[in-house]
């Protein structure tokens, strides 16, 4: 029983952690566009690469 | 949607020290890949003054940041046609709005799912429990924690169901929302209370399982409507043109017409479309009014004339003096008669809230039943409580409310894929009661541009001269020549030298002489042309000159659509205000017997009011001005995407492309989709007829309330979804 006491906890923090990914992932618009984002990950950018490509990272 | 964007506008302001940066949104028509998106990106990137762009292959969109001091709008468009992408900036963004609906829907979607998952794990541990060697201390503790996670999930993941029941309630009338949100708070409340008193009887698990599936169905709903919605936007920014507007100063600026006020000047050149409502000040010349009016003749328009947006000018380029619309006695005519037709039509009761009128007085009665019955039967009052809540449990419709969206969204899915947006949220369910459809003749049976008629009666080597001067010309007659020498398979070289002479012709040098294509009286050597006419004539300087004859043609499927819709046992009508001559010869090839000519915009609504005064309930299917007030009276209304702006926006879905065979997939994928609701409805009345005696005699635990719930709603979105796949044929009253 004592198991408990730390499994459930764990099992509800990894929950937390699954629910916080997705908020994160909405707010900052990775479903924005579903079918573009399956184009750019096989794309080439020769120039700058990251001028168009993910803005949140440039900083 | 632009979350991503919006952030780097601060960072991005400190490189570049002058001017704040402007962001607009540039609907490009012809981005179809990834490397489309990239191209776009680059172009746009390396045009002076743009700081950012990024392209949503999803919405054909482009973001584009940039200095607006630098740079506008009508550059950034110019930019793009120059790497050969059709673009446009994107009107009004009520797409946004909806989709930050979406956005808190797919939020509120990400809370429920946590929340089931987690409630799920705890429920399982306790009815293994039961089977096994769980002491009630444990159950109570998994019990709590149900409460602890469950409860606020609700309280925020319900809210659209719980905000939707109240303001139904507050305007006195029941939505499938009321049941629903009933269903919720008991059963939580009642855990609740039940939890505290250590018993059994905890639907935790069935209360927020319940609002996950049903945020599921709330969110497809949204998302198929925000992107119709953004797809008909697309449509109608695409189709916004741009005006050449003289200053005071004498120069020529580019404008989008939008940006047009009354008393701007505007030169329309021959060939171009006009921009905006006004007064021609300078210049006659012929007018293509078929988009307005159906006519397919053009007319004469001298200076003091009024011109209407969407007509096009055939012959000499003219000055137009931009008026207010409301001098436009035409266009305030035509929206007049559109906003009295809509308020006419009244209010659609949608299949799903027809059944909550049913259902949710059903529930509360059965509920009702249940605590009086066990009362009578001798229970105690809290036994019979218990038992009465577990049947409104068990009742709450979440199948039912499952049951229309899921096959919505197969059906606008599976009809977007085709070309054909639906916009109007109830659109397909009046579409699949039709049982007359009443087509617009030009632009809508026919293609709405000239082509020559008498190809046959002209010899190659003419055909290749006229074509060879009309090469140079942007007139629709002669784009129309050029068709059908290419068509013909002859090699179109533009010939040298041509000299256009608007509103009367094309002039090259040739062998014999001089060849002319142009109007009868010019071609014959006058100097000028009065008149319009529906004819070319070409002298290849031998003094003989042949006439080439234009019309606008049919659709090429129209006769095969009619036919078949015909077969499948609708009625059909054309009602078109063209002349009666072409009228009787378009209805005589396309197979109509029913039909009538030079109808004025009110004379179509007095038609489909005598129609419906028939008991039929009309489709119509129209493209032009004209046309807008029928296709806002009729039951339901389709319109090409190359119709009028007001057309479009009155009607309930728009079709792509050249064929008509759309119509007859819209039809038969909306009368799908009706009896594949109606058969999830069937499949939620037979879960509920199993389900309400087991509880009403209060065999129900939670368990079984958690399992019947998921089950019938899995049930009714897997039917739905095979709509996607399935073969249609389209049969007035029959089954399949």
């Amino acid at each position: 029983m004592t198991a408990l006491a730390w499994l459930i906890p764990c099992a509800l923090a990894l929950g937390v952690l699954g629910l916080a990914a997705f908020l994160w992932a909405l707010k900052s618009g990775q479903f924005d566009d579903l079918e573009g984002a399956s184009w750019r990950a096989i794309q080439d950018d020769d120039g700058a690469p990251d001028a168009s490509d993910d803005p949140d990272k440039k900083r | 949607m632009d979350h991503a964007l919006t952030l780097t506008v601060p960072a991005a302001a400190t490189d570049v020290p002058q001017g704040p940066p402007k962001i607009i949104s540039l609907v490009v028509e012809n981005m179809q890949c990834g490397s489309c998106m990239g191209r776009i990106e680059r172009t746009l990137q390396a045009t002076p003054g743009v700081r950012h762009a990024r392209a949503s292959l999803t919405a054909k969109r482009v973001a584009v940041t940039f200095d607006a001091a630098t740079t506008d709008a009508q550059k950034l468009v110019e930019a793009l046609d120059r790497s050969g992408y059709r673009a446009a900036e994107a009107l009004d963004t009520t797409a946004d709005t909806a989709a930050s609906r979406a956005d808190d829907l797919l939020r509120r979607l990400g809370v429920a799912g946590f929340a089931a998952a987690n409630v799920m794990l705890l429920s399982v541990s306790v009815w293994a429990g039961i089977a096994s060697d769980m002491d009630q201390s444990a159950a109570d503790l998994f019990h709590w924690l149900s409460a602890l996670i469950a409860m606020p999930a609700i309280a925020y993941a319900g809210q659209p169901f719980f905000r939707s029941a109240v303001s139904a309630l507050r305007a006195r009338h029941l939505n499938m929302d009321v049941p629903i949100s009933l269903g919720i708070v008991l059963a939580t409340a009642m855990s609740l209370f039940q939890t505290a008193r250590g018993t059994e009887q905890v639907y935790f698990d069935a209360a927020i399982m319940l609002t996950f599936f049903l945020l599921i169905g709330r969110y497809l709903d949204e998302k198929v409507r925000v992107r119709a919605r953004g797809a008909a936007e697309n449509l109608l920014g695409l189709k916004a043109l741009g005006a050449d507007v003289i200053g005071d100063d004498g120069v020529v600026r580019r404008l989008p017409a939008r940006s047009l006020i009354p008393g701007m000047r505007v030169q329309v050149a021959a060939g171009e479309r006009i921009p905006v409502d006004g007064r021609i000040l300078q210049g006659s010349t012929d007018i293509d009014t078929s988009l307005i009016t159906g006519e397919t003749l053009p007319r004469g328009a001298a200076a003091g004339d009024l011109v209407h947006a969407g007509t096009t000018n055939l012959g000499h380029p003219v000055l137009v003096e931009a008026t207010a619309t409301d001098d436009n006695t035409l266009l305030a005519d035509i929206a007049r008669l559109v906003q009295a037709a809509e308020q006419g039509r009244g209010h659609y009761v949608r299949l799903a809230d027809r059944a909550a009128r049913f259902y949710a007085p059903a529930v509360h009665v059965l509920g009702a039943a249940t605590l009086a019955g066990w009362l009578l039967a001798g229970a105690g009052f809290e036994q019979a409580l218990t038992y009465a809540i577990a049947v409104l449990i068990i009742t709450c419709p979440c199948a039912l409310a499952l049951a229309v969206p899921a096959v919505q969204v197969a059906a606008a899915g599976r009809l977007f894929a085709k070309g054909v947006i639906v916009k109007a949220p109830d659109g397909l369910e009046r579409l699949s009661e039709v049982d007359t459809i009443v087509f617009d003749k030009t632009g809508t049976l026919t293609r709405g541009e000239p082509a020559l008629t008498n190809a046959a009666d002209i010899d190659d080597a003419t055909l290749a001269g006229a074509a060879a001067l009309a090469a140079a010309s942007r007139h629709p007659y002669s784009k129309a020549v050029v068709r059908a020498a290419r068509e013909r398979g002859l090699a179109v070289a533009p010939a040298a030298d041509v000299v256009e002479h608007p509103g009367c012709g094309l002039l090259a040098p040739g062998v014999d002489g001089q060849r002319r294509l142009g109007s009868l009286n010019w071609v014959k050597g006058a100097r000028d042309s009065a008149g319009a006419s529906a004819s070319l004539w070409y002298d290849d300087g031998t003094g003989k000159a042949v006439g080439f004859r234009f019309d606008d043609t049919m659709r090429s499927d129209a006769q095969e659509v009619i036919a078949n819709l015909r077969g499948a046992g609708y009625r059909i009508c054309l009602l078109s205000g063209d002349r009666e001559q072409s009228v009787r010869a378009a209805a005589h090839l396309a197979g109509i017997d029913d039909w009538s000519c030079e109808t004025r915009p009110d004379g179509k609504i007095a038609e489909l009011e005598k129609l419906k005064a028939e008991g039929r309930k009309v489709l119509m299917v129209g493209d032009g001005l004209n046309d807008a007030p029928a296709l806002a009276a009729a039951h339901a209304s389709l319109s090409p995407s190359t119709a009028a702006d007001v057309s479009q926006i009155a009607s309930d879905a728009v079709f792509q492309g050249e064929s008509l065979s759309p119509i007859i997939e819209v039809l038969a994928v909306s009368r799908a989709s009706q009896r594949m609701a109606l058969e999830n409805f069937a499949i939620a009345i037979a879960y509920n007829a199993v389900s309400v005696p087991l509880a009403m005699m209060g065999y129900v635990t939670p368990l079984i309330a958690a399992l019947a719930m998921s089950l019938s709603s899995i049930a009714v979105t897997s039917n739905a979804l095979r709509l996607r796949r399935r073969k249609l044929a389209l049969r007035l009253g029959g089954t399949r």
